[in-house]
């Protein structure tokens, strides 16, 4: 039996089945505890699991971060909540050349099975410093792992994966989806887990692909139904899920299927995810390709605060839809 | 609150150096000895082109790493920063291995695949070898955290030099570490230099260096370091107060090295004076200082001492022979090591792609 909950709940059930599973598993993060998570993901954990598994830090990413690095060596498994993923660039040092490198520099004699959990995302009106979408650049460094759950039987099924990981995860979120709901198994029905490493057909079609992650698979589906009914245009709609592993083979069999492919991809053009997957399609499917890859991103220049062009500057269904019209074969 | 001790106590009568044996003193200085002579002898084939990256000696500090780390018991746990020869050593480790990693050799410590900078050593809780300056510090205060979260009674040792006392991640970890009664000593050793920038010239503070754990109500203390036995007897307190009440804990070991940052810091000789260099090496080095307290207890003589020596320098060769005769990683082994899932080819690891080479 499925039940109808949100992205938020989905997650905290996640995190919670995690803690009765295994008693190294550690919260910890900004407000996670007695505040109950700033957006109310770890709502009522810390009354039921106590100080000792959920914890309140100070503000000190570097220092919090590496100190979860630190503790992982030995064996606990700390899962540690950015309130925003914009905050790594006050930790990077920890988040790279301690829990990316630390098992490469000592010849695998140690490893950091951490997650640094928190939401990644533009759109929610709080400006260039708090709207960076950095999975690109974190899958970018061997070593680490990096998820973007958009669903939230997605994002209950991969925290458990995630945290079960020997490997540092980057588990990365959206605010405009902690609210969003949808049919997550039933806990009585066993252990849902979702492995890293698979991405998944939201929509089946025929026409044209769009691959994409987090809540751009949202704005896929939303184009694919436009585009569908107003342009008979039958859109193949691909969730990677998973970043760093990369489910190439379903990359490769959407695009071999339909040959023409729209790259959705909320962070900005210059690298990136959907840079890495176009190279992936140039060099495994040119040979498949009618129309050259496309890609929809953020429009290249810091997050806009205005309220008035936000949304035009991310990826939407209008802009979608714009530029699957651009290379759809003329029906 | 402690401070620094001012009154010239004989720190050989403390009850941690009354319950050394003969044998276990001669140990340590043999320890001291073997840590300078391999780093003598990789200082002599480094010049000689035998080995790439930086080589941060720690001759001069060998008591800070000996001394420690000889308090350590079962759950006591070890990390520092980039000049790391010593520690590594201290712990267990064997000259083959370091000497090989310093050769980029398949043989060593991390298989070539961390150089000097980076020694580790979990079977013998020696956790690295750490290249940022004072990036190191969160993770030994995880380390710490990692022993009282595992109800284990023991502590964690971060080392750090002077210069590191200024990052950023240290002030974070001392604020976390007094705050939530974390089981960690930060020993500062402090040579004097951070790179080549003076302590007056890099650091703002009142008194020395430690003075400035005051600041988060944490203990500190100030040690000499040309005195192994001051140097554990100092440590020994502020060990057994983080294993028994968790509470963290600033040393500030008053050291010196003879050689520059690293080697490859050319002006080493203009930012300091040659007498102070020669004063030091009479008058305070570790192991001279150590040998002749030794030959006054009656526990060495002065053959003794120069057979130690001799047999150092001979194991150091040995190891030079070991690491220029041990075989390269292969090509193959650049892919190694980088995740856990892979390289112990689980389920997981056999999901979705993790390399983009191709």
């Amino acid at each position: 039996m499925s039940r109808i909950i949100t992205y938020r709940e989905a997650l905290r059930e996640g995190l919670d089945e995690e803690l009765a599973r295994d008693p190294n598993v550690v919260l910890m993060g900004e407000e996670v505890a007695q505040y109950n998570g700033a957006y109310k993901v770890t709502e009522g954990l810390w009354k039921k699991w106590g100080d000792k598994r959920v914890v309140d830090t100070p503000i000190s990413e570097a220092g919090f971060i590496g100190m979860g690095i630190g503790a992982s060596m030995l064996g606990v498994r700390p899962v540690m909540e950015l309130m925003f993923w914009s905050f790594h660039s006050v930790a990077f040092d920890q988040l790279v050349n301690n829990a990316a490198c630390v098992r490469y520099m000592s010849g695998g004699l140690c490893n950091a099975p951490i997650v640094v959990r928190g939401p990644a995302n533009g759109g929610t009106g709080v400006g260039a410093t708090h709207s960076h979408i950095p999975e690109g650049l974190f899958a970018a460094f061997p070593g680490l792992k990096v998820v973007s759950p958009a669903t939230p039987a997605d994002v209950k099924g991969l925290i458990k994966s995630s945290i079960r990981d020997n490997d540092p995860v980057y588990f990365m979120e959206n605010t405009l989806l902690y609210g969003m709901t949808g049919e997550v198994p039933d806990p009585a029905d066993g252990d849902f887990v979702i492995p890293l490493g698979v991405a998944d057909l939201k929509r089946e079609g025929s026409d044209i692909s769009l691959i994409a992650h987090g809540r751009s698979v949202i704005h896929c589906l939303a184009a694919a139904e436009t585009l569908q009914k107003e342009h008979g245009i039958s859109c193949d709609v691909l969730d990677l899920r998973s970043i760093r592993p990369l489910d190439q083979d379903a990359i490769l069999k959407s695009v071999m299927k339909t040959n023409r492919v729209v790259l959705v991809d909320e962070s900005k053009p210059f690298g990136g995810v959907s840079a890495m997957v176009c190279t992936l399609i140039q060099d495994h499917a040119f040979d498949y390709l009618d129309a050259p890859i496309k890609r929809v991103c953020t429009i290249d220049a810091p997050a806009i605060y205005s309220p008035h062009v936000e949304n035009e500057q991310l990826p939407n269904p209008k802009r979608i839809i714009e530029k699957v019209l651009s290379i759809a074969k003329s029906k | 609150m402690s401070s620094a001790t001012s009154s010239p106590l004989d720190f050989a009568n403390s009850p941690i150096n009354q319950s050394l044996t003969p044998e276990r003193k001669i140990e340590l200085f043999t320890q001291m000895v073997r840590i300078r002579r391999f780093e003598q002898a990789a200082l002599k084939y480094y010049q000689a082109g035998r080995m790439t990256g930086f080589l941060h000696l720690y001759i001069g500090q060998e008591s800070v790493a000996v001394g420690t780390i000889s308090l350590g018991g079962e759950h006591d746990h070890f990390i520092t920063a980039y000049r790391d020869h010593g520690h590594a050593l201290a712990v267990g480790m064997g000259m083959n291995e370091c000497m090989a990693e310093m050769y980029g050799k398949q043989t060593g410590c991390s298989k070539g695949k961390g150089g000097s900078m980076h020694f580790f050593a979990p079977d013998k809780n020696f956790w690295g070898g750490h290249g940022i300056v004072g990036g190191q510090t969160p993770l030994g205060l995880g380390l710490a955290y990692g022993v009282k979260y595992l109800n284990r009674e023991g502590c964690c040792l971060c080392y750090l030099g002077d210069g590191a006392v200024n990052q950023g991640a240290f002030h974070e970890s001392l604020n976390i570490a007094a705050l939530f009664d974390i089981p960690i000593i930060y020993v500062i050793e402090n040579n004097g230099y951070s790179m080549g920038t003076s302590q007056k010239r890099s650091s703002a503070y009142r008194g020395c260096l430690a003075q400035r754990a005051e600041a988060y109500d944490m203990e500190w203390d100030v040690i000499d370091g040309s005195d192994i036995y001051e140097v554990r007897a100092k440590t020994h307190i502020a060990m057994e107060r983080a294993r028994k009440e968790h509470k963290p804990c600033i040393l500030e070991i008053d050291t010196y090295r003879y050689y520059g940052h690293s080697v490859a810091d050319a002006n080493h000789k203009k930012y300091r004076t040659p007498e102070e260099i020669e004063s030091y090496k009479q008058n305070h080095d570790p192991i001279n200082v150590f040998r002749r307290k030794l030959v006054n207890e009656g526990v060495l003589t002065e053959q003794q001492a120069d057979a130690i020596s001799k047999a150092a320098a001979e194991e150091a060769a040995a190891s030079v022979k070991f690491a220029e005769e041990s075989p390269a990683p292969t090509i193959a082994d650049i892919s190694t090591d980088v995740y856990w899932e892979t390289d112990n080819n689980t389920e997981a690891s056999k999901i979705g792609r993790h390399f983009f080479n191709d």
